[in-house]
């Protein structure tokens, strides 16, 4: 690798003819040996992402504590200080809102930040640029790309997820706080990193599927169902009342979610059986995953 | 295609001696309102070393042939080798050996100049060091020394484009392609690109160049297949292309009133000397000849002599574009 400055250049106003044919020809003879491994190239792709990710953090740090902290301070501060709201309060056997709200609020920030910190990329990688072409040129399998985007996904998921801890601690109303105890910690890491992966998945599936001009369908006909049925706001046993819905709501993953922080997080509070919860996430993982890295590949390699 | 034509790439193979190498490619798209034969059996033997051009109209399935040499599109019939590895069979093989440079700026718009060119090597394996080394090589050979900090998305086309061909060249790829490189830029910065390239073919890359420009592919490429409607009409050298299509100069006259009808037949213009076609076109008057010594006065003659007043006129000689007149029998459409 030659370490020599160049004084001519092409394009620029100075340089002859000839020293502009040498410093094209140190370029091409003094060009390093290039080793690519899927390793080096897939570490390579994820410092990118890293680095993209640290320049755009304090948007994207604001994009991922509004969710939590608006949700934190209207159902755990507002509603119990005006008297109304779900707080069950410690009369109401010494469970609060807070609490069951940790676990939705989690499952709601993995689906949030997994899906379009994967899908919105996507958007403008599949534009009419199609700047994915930059990327896919590296030398691994396309898979293996959409393999790392489900990858950055996911560490953008476990992110988001992770700041809904600290703002449930501080915004509450006084007795409000919530009453979290980590009973299994690698039940706890399992449901995260299942969580993460599966709402990755999904963003890499729907952007690769839906057109970009109407991406914002998503927010009504995925994100809005998907969290308001997705026992965000209630355990998926309180829906024994309502046993139809109860059974309705089993196809949305988010429920699996919600349900497994909540059996890792507030072993208290009613869930569904351990089985059940890890079966369908690792399910769903493989399932959305195989069908996302598919999509994908069909949408970069016409 | 037989399975008795394909020739697999091998030691000593015509596949492996060839930069690139197609065998009846084909490209069909499928959609609802019908398939769409974007190449339809394309042949290209490339040599190593060789500033190799595909010159056709927009539209004409230049784009998509790079796009199935580049593994970024999928052929649906035929056999395509690039530095002798199989495109469909091998892609992440060709992907090591190639540098592209595409139609659309794909630049990472999300980093610098710098960090382009630094993630590009990292990606082909190079460490942290050396490839923040060789970026800085490339940003001064490349005249962006004072863009090196700026965003992708912060440069001028001609820069872009500049940045695009480093980008290209980070991992000393075996074959360089650039699809319509010089598209969109002004003509300045177009002729700085063609200097690039010409020393980039100096030192010995291969390159092939798709473009709809004439003059760019006279000016750059060693040979040249003229393609339109997903197939090659022509190939060979510009003076192979020339000879072949026996291009002929082409004088035309435009009068104020509509050419009369048999008025060329009447002139005996299809029994000059040389001449090989006579076009009447509304007030138009085309002649096809290989010896337009006279021909142009001997128009205006005609039209005075019945009537008709020159509004303008144009002889062009023999050229890329003539030639492709001949060969399709209608005007280039860029």
């Amino acid at each position: 690798m030659a370490t020599t400055t160049h004084p001519a250049s092409i394009g620029a106003a100075s340089g002859d003819g000839t020293e502009v044919a040498a410093s094209i020809a140190a370029l091409i003879t003094d060009a390093p040996v290039p080793h690519p491994t899927l390793l080096k190239t897939f570490g390579a792709m994820m410092a990118r992402e890293f680095r993209v990710l640290g320049r755009n953090a304090a948007s994207t740090f604001i994009r991922a504590v509004m969710q939590p902290l608006l949700f934190a301070f209207v159902f755990a501060y507002v509603l119990p200080k005006i008297g109304s709201g779900f707080s069950t309060g410690s009369a109401g056997g010494g469970i609060t809102f807070s609490t069951i709200l940790v676990p939705g609020l989690m499952g709601s920030m993995f689906l949030m930040q997994g899906m379009f910190g994967t899908t919105m990329p996507l958007v403008m990688e599949f534009s009419w640029q199609r700047t994915i072409e930059d990327r896919a040129l590296a030398p691994v399998p396309i898979r293996v790309l959409a393999i790392q985007k489900i990858t950055a996904g996911a560490i953008q998921a476990l992110i988001g997820a992770a700041i809904v801890f600290p703002v449930v601690y501080w915004v509450h109303a006084p007795g409000q706080g919530p009453h979290i105890h980590v009973s299994n910690w690698f039940l706890l890491i399992v449901v995260m990193v299942f969580a993460s992966t599966l709402t990755a998945s999904l963003g890499l599936w729907l952007g690769t599927v839906v057109d970009p001009r109407k991406i914002q369908m998503i927010f009504a006909v995925v994100l809005l169902p998907l969290t308001m049925l997705g026992c965000v706001y209630y355990p998926w046993s309180a829906l024994h009342v309502i046993r139809w819905l109860q059974i309705v709501v089993l196809i949305n993953p988010m429920v699996y979610m919600t349900e497994g922080l909540r059996a890792a997080l507030t072993p208290g509070i009613g869930h569904m059986p351990l089985w059940a919860i890890l079966l369908a996430l690792l399910g769903g993982t493989l399932a959305f995953g195989a069908l996302a890295v598919r999509t994908f590949r069909n949408r970069v390699v016409n | 295609m037989t399975a008795t034509t394909v020739r697999p790439a091998g030691p000593g193979s015509s596949a492996e001696l060839a930069a690139i190498r197609t065998q009846d490619l084909r490209k069909t798209y499928k959609s609802s309102r019908g398939d769409v034969e974007a190449v339809r059996g394309i042949d290209l033997d490339v040599p190593h070393g060789e500033f190799f051009g595909l010159l056709g109209p927009n539209g004409a399935g230049k784009s998509t042939t790079i796009g199935m040499l580049t593994t970024l599109v999928a052929p649906t019939g035929g056999h395509a080798w690039v530095a002798g590895y199989d495109v469909t069979k091998d892609p992440v093989a060709v992907k090591r050996r190639i540098g592209v440079v595409t139609q659309n700026n794909t630049l990472d718009m999300q980093l610098t100049v710098a960090e382009n060119l630094q993630f590009r090597s990292r990606f082909f394996g190079l460490s942290k060091s050396v490839a923040a080394r060789r970026a800085d090589q490339l940003i001064e050979a490349f005249g962006l020394g004072d863009r090196k900090n700026a965003m992708a998305d912060q440069l001028s086309g001609g820069q872009a484009r500049r940045l695009m061909i480093a980008r290209a060249l980070v991992h000393q790829p075996d074959v360089l392609f650039l699809d319509e490189p010089t598209a969109g830029l002004d003509p300045q910065t177009r002729v700085n690109l063609w200097d690039i390239l010409q020393v980039l073919h100096d030192q010995g890359q291969t390159i092939l160049l798709t473009t709809h420009y004439m003059e760019e592919a006279e000016a750059l490429c060693d040979r040249i297949a003229v393609v339109d409607h997903g197939t090659v009409l022509a190939e060979g050298t510009l003076d192979d292309l020339l000879a072949d299509a026996g291009a002929p100069t082409i004088v035309t006259v435009r009068y104020e009133e509509p050419v009369p009808a048999g008025l060329a037949e009447r002139a005996g213009l299809a029994d000059r000397p040389g001449v090989t076609k006579v076009e009447t076109d509304g007030d138009q008057l085309r002649v096809f000849s290989g010896d337009s010594e006279g021909l142009l006065g001997d128009l205006v003659n005609i039209g005075a002599a019945n009537g008709l007043h020159v509004r303008d006129a144009s002889q062009v000689k023999p050229s890329l574009e003539t030639a492709f007149l001949a060969l399709t029998g209608r005007e280039y459409r860029e």
